[in-house]
């Protein structure tokens, strides 16, 4: 690989140990993906930051980095951390967990990075633009900001993200080159009384079947009316980022790189098409829903994190009801939400209603150890994926009505 | 007895050799598995309750969360990782926690990737031998 003198320098060590670590790394990955040459980026999103998923290990890689004199060289945001910053003991988190969380984010914070804490850093704040080289990792952003808005990132995770922010560089690979966003499969959308476009849960079924239908390929979707919002294509995103590894797909006539079939293609032919019809609608929701019925423990929205018009819409579909007493209903955003919930007096209406507004978190993200959780209702596809296997949970997937209906009532079926 | 099974590209340096685990399904370290106990987490898995450690583990893609890296990275870090991983397709989440384990810890897991063709040969059960220095699979037995 073809290094300039400023990163040569860097790699020897120029600018700390850290750096020249954080870019021997990146060369590394250059070469074995066959990249010939580093690329900058303006902007950086870790998902190191959470310290269940990273493990001690993670914790070791970060201090490591800060004792090496580590500093972020591009504006950079923080996915969720391990806790409520703020309320982590209303919620139950072990002290000991709580501790090793801190360590985590301080480290993050000494090296210059953004508290945002959030898995949707493309909501509010930071926002790349149509065709910025960034570096995100968390599947849900990278797959947002690559298909929706146009921006242009590889698929980094950890470790890789902490060190395109060190070292305000990337290798040219990927999908930062315009040749590799070619959309290469076509997923049309059968007509189907099973699916209705002004259905928010509608999104995440697509988004799943989006994803395990293309594995390793860029899918374009027809059949998606353009009056589709960001939060149904959130949604969207962050089930096809799940089910599959989808770094990006393409929308006809909605998102940017699709205004037109030829542009989706790039003039070429898709290389297979797809039907999607109500067999695979009714197959992914059964995928989602591990339990045919019974007492709802928890029912959770927010993931990923829910946006101001999201928080409005549960507080329109509560209408003033609650919760019932053994059902705890959570839903997670980020502290910018939480403060427009304040002002505007819905965290008052949430709090009659017995919901719980929790912030810098995802529950994925710290021990549930301490809640005797059993049956947990959602309408969000990524968090039905994982949480069986990461909480030992039920899951029964529904719209943001059966969810609040099932925490209501205190039972739940199966549809 | 030995035998060449075919060949592959490197994807990060190094031998292993073990008993192979095999899946066709597309697998994410994120969700899939636990590191402190190298098994399979996720109830849909085909592989769900089987122990990674020490296998050769052979699946075709990675699938879903960005976190793969710091996923195999504590596996490693807790000697529960798999003695070598073969893919069709190495995606680069997979690879980083590879080099940053030789970076901070001095040992990795070697990767390789390999056709599609030589993915059909690989069973479990099957003894391999897998060299990601010099591209070679070979089956013990």
């Amino acid at each position: 690989m073809k290094l300039t003198d400023e990163e040569q320098r860097m790699m020897e060590g120029e600018h700390g140990k850290a750096a020249a670590m954080a870019m021997s790394i990146l060369t590394k990955l250059g070469q074995i993906y066959g990249a010939e040459e580093m690329m900058p980026i303006s902007q950086a999103h870790i998902d190191s930051s959470a310290y269940k998923t990273i493990g001690e290990a993670g914790l070791e890689f970060a201090e490591k980095l800060v004792d090496g004199g580590a500093r972020v060289r591009v504006p950079t945001t923080l996915n969720p951390t391990s806790r409520d910053i703020k309320r982590w003991q209303e919620f139950r988190i072990p002290p000991n967990f709580a501790e090793k969380s801190e360590r985590l984010e301080q480290a993050y914070l000494r090296m210059g990075a953004i508290p945002t804490w959030t898995c949707a850093p493309y909501l509010y704040g930071l926002i790349p633009h149509f065709g910025q080289q960034i570096a995100w990792a968390e599947s849900n952003a990278i797959t947002f900001a690559n298909s929706v808005i146009g921006a242009r990132t590889a698929r980094y995770g950890d470790f890789t993200d902490i060190c395109a922010a060190i070292t305000g560089k990337v290798p040219k690979f990927s999908l930062h080159l315009p040749q590799n966003r070619r959309g290469e499969i076509l997923l049309k959308l059968q007509p189907s009384s099973l699916i209705d476009f002004s259905e928010d849960s509608i999104y995440p079924l697509i988004g799943y079947i989006v994803g395990s239908t293309a594995p390793g390929r860029i899918p374009v979707i027809d059949g998606i009316p353009n009056s589709v919002t960001s939060d149904q294509l959130k949604g969207l995103s962050a089930a096809a980022a799940s089910s599959g590894a989808v770094a990006l797909f393409h929308i006809l006539g909605v998102t940017p790189e699709a205004s037109t079939y030829k542009d989706a293609f790039q003039g070429k032919e898709p290389l297979q098409v797809i039907n999607i019809g109500e067999e695979e609608i009714l197959k992914a929701k059964q995928s989602l829903t591990t339990i045919e019925e019974g007492k709802v423990d928890l029912a959770i929205t927010g993931c990923p994190h829910a946006s101001f018009p999201e928080v409005e819409r549960l507080v329109q579909v509560l209408d003033g009801r609650r919760v019932c007493q053994e059902v705890e209903f959570w839903v997670q955003t980020n502290r910018i939400v939480y403060c427009w919930l304040e002002q505007t007096g819905l965290l008052d209406s949430l709090n009659f209603s017995g919901v719980k507004v929790i912030t810098d978190t995802c529950i994925l993200s710290w021990p549930l150890d301490n809640w005797n959780f059993h049956l947990v209702v959602t309408n969000s596809a990524k968090f039905a994926h994982y949480a069986p296997g990461m909480a030992g949970v039920h899951v029964i997937f529904g719209s943001l009505e059966k969810c609040v209906a099932a925490a209501v009532k205190g039972e739940v079926r199966r549809v | 007895m030995q035998s060449e099974i075919g060949s592959g590209k490197g994807i990060v340096a190094g031998v292993g050799e073990g008993f192979a685990l095999v899946s066709s399904q597309p697998f994410s370290f994120w969700g899939d598995l636990n590191p402190e106990t190298g098994k399979i987490i996720d109830p849909r898995s085909n592989l769900f309750g089987e122990c990674i450690r020490g296998k050769v583990f052979v699946y075709p893609r990675g699938r879903g969360s960005s976190t793969t890296s710091a996923v195999l990275l504590e596996a490693i870090r807790c000697s529960n990782a798999p003695c070598a991983i073969i893919n069709v397709e190495v995606e680069p989440v997979l690879a980083v926690g590879a080099l940053v384990a030789q970076e901070i810890y001095d040992r990795t897991v070697p990767l390789l990737a390999v056709s599609e063709d030589v993915f059909r040969l690989l069973h479990t059960g099957d003894y391999l031998i897998v060299d990601s220095i010099a591209g070679k699979l070979h089956r013990r037995g």
